[in-house]
């Protein structure tokens, strides 16, 4: 783990996020937030038979929530969705590669919470 | 009698054992005193000595010790009293913190005498403690809050006032707002609210530490606030309120010993704030107000300098306290209080608990940094120092 919160990957997907934008045809749309800080991602899922076809997302928020929207649209577009209904919170925090403060833990855990009750609609699973 | 003692922000860090911490290898430059404060060591081993020597339940024991821990606790609320210029001790009634204090009047006097269709008047920069309690009471007694408005320069819109009070029977304002510093005029606004009828109680979390507060003066019925911000414990608060009002009010806390303080009080945290009293005492707090308005200044002025970077709150430091809250173009705050973190500096990014206030700025969070006496103009300077690091690594 690198102990740069702020690592160049981080910066990268913060300024040229992955799959941003929004899909018109999109199968789900679901938003979610931090109201304590203020971050917000909309995920736009669309589906292809059993599969995530595509992954699109709008937000904004800190580095740490953006570019871990990012990196999580990469790491799961095309995948199987009963793989993504229970998609671990840690192979993010990995992707990410970096020591999360538990203050800023809600900021680097809010696209994959989201995905969750996206694809489960229910409340995200507690780590 | 205190003897008084000069201010400068270096003899008052040699008081607070703190200020030796190194944070992430750099010495702790503290910016978030509006959140809590530091201890002095006086504090500190004033509470220390009372478990150690004469720890005992007050107001009960006949045997020494309790009476000395009586004596000590009594002695503690007639120097708050003293220190707000109360008209009497039995006045100032210790909860555990400014929100206790307001639910207090919320749960006593709110429920008891707000009518079905009253209205009860808030500002748009209210903390959720000066927020929420009137919102969960105008909903359980059918009253109904309206908010008075401020202007681009963070203060309150005062010519709408009088049409604001009408059918008010509560006005609950801050003195100093956590998020702007924006120091309201409270005698004005309260001789507003009287003549129409409302009574007023003022959020004073962030007045009393930072400057002289004559509650008489003022001429308010409820004051409120915290003693960990103005170098006390946690877990001790203060309500003040006009002597006949409190004898006409329910009590708050069904239990032993008094009206509106059941069960054995915060004794040590009680006896820390009358230290802290005594310690801010020694200074006076005409010269801590003239200390964080200088530092004011100063953070005013070098924060202007930085590109991209967008102030709140009163640019005059007349009414303008020691907290200021800014945004940068390209570097959120959360952002920006984790990088300036790897320097030793620690300062507040959030909504701070006023989402009301964020909704009128249009922002989602600020940083914000807040100054006591232990601040010297230099930790400012590491402030922008620290801001044009962050800026380097988000060019």
């Amino acid at each position: 783990m690198s102990d740069d919160l702020y690592r160049e990957q981080i910066l990268e997907h913060y300024k040229n996020p992955h799959h941003f934008g929004e899909l018109p045809d999109a199968d789900i749309t679901q938003e979610g937030d931090n109201p304590l800080c203020g971050d917000v991602i909309t995920f736009y899922l669309k589906l292809d038979d059993g599969r995530l076809g595509d992954v699109r997302f709008r937000g904004r928020g800190c580095a740490i929530s953006q570019a871990s929207a990012s990196m999580l649209t990469d790491l799961i577009v095309g995948k199987p969705l009963q793989e993504l209904k229970t998609f671990p919170t840690k192979d993010l925090l990995e992707e990410l590669g970096i020591q999360i403060s538990p203050a800023r833990m809600k900021c680097a855990t809010l696209s994959v919470n989201t995905l969750r009750v996206a694809l489960n609609g229910d409340a995200p699973e507690e780590d | 009698m205190i003897q008084t003692r000069p201010l400068t922000a270096e003899a008052a860090r040699a008081d607070f054992p703190i200020m030796e911490r190194r944070v992430n290898g750099k010495p702790l430059v503290y910016l978030d005193s509006a959140a809590t404060s530091q201890k002095p060591a006086v504090v500190i081993d004033t509470m220390d000595d009372y478990y150690r020597r004469y720890n005992a339940n007050p107001h009960r024991g006949v045997y020494a010790i309790s009476e000395e821990a009586t004596a000590a606790y009594e002695s503690a609320r007639q120097r708050v009293a003293t220190f707000i210029h109360a008209a009497s001790p039995k006045e100032v009634i210790f909860t555990r913190n400014t929100t206790e204090a307001i639910n207090l009047v919320r749960y006593s006097w709110g429920r008891a005498n707000i009518r079905p269709g009253a209205r009860i008047l808030l500002t748009e920069m209210e903390h959720h403690s000066n927020l929420v309690p009137w919102q969960l009471l105008a909903q359980e007694v059918q009253a109904t809050l309206s908010f008075l408005c401020i202007d681009d320069d963070g203060l309150l819109e005062l010519d709408q006032l009088d049409r604001q009070l009408e059918g008010v029977q509560l006005l609950a304002i801050t003195h100093q707002s956590n998020t702007l510093g924006t120091i309201n005029p409270i005698k004005a606004v309260a001789e507003a609210a009287h003549r129409a009828g409302a009574l007023v109680l003022v959020d004073g979390a962030q007045a009393v530490p930072h400057m002289p507060v004559d509650v008489q003066d003022l001429g308010v019925d409820f004051y409120a606030f915290s003693g960990h911000k103005m170098c006390g414990p946690t877990g001790i608060g203060v309500l003040w309120a006009r002597r006949s009002l409190l004898e006409s009010m329910p009590p708050f806390l069904g239990g032993g010993d008094m009206k509106f303080e059941a069960g054995t009080p915060s004794v040590a945290e009680g006896i820390g704030l009358g230290a802290a009293v005594d310690y801010l005492t020694q200074f006076g707090m005409d010269r801590v107000r003239s200390h964080e308005r200088t530092l004011v200044d100063y953070a005013l002025e070098k924060l202007q300098e930085v590109p991209g970077i967008t102030i709140y709150g009163p640019r005059d430091s007349e009414i303008h306290g020691g907290a200021v809250s800014f945004t940068l173009a390209n570097i959120h705050p959360h952002d920006l209080a984790t990088l300036v973190d790897r320097e030793g500096i620690a300062v507040r990014a959030g909504h701070h608990c006023t989402q009301p206030l964020m909704d009128r700025l249009g922002v989602a969070a600020t940083t914000r940094a807040s100054f006591y006496i232990y601040n010297r103009a230099d930790e400012v300077d590491q402030l922008v120092t620290g801001i044009q690091k962050a800026q380097k690594v988000f060019a």
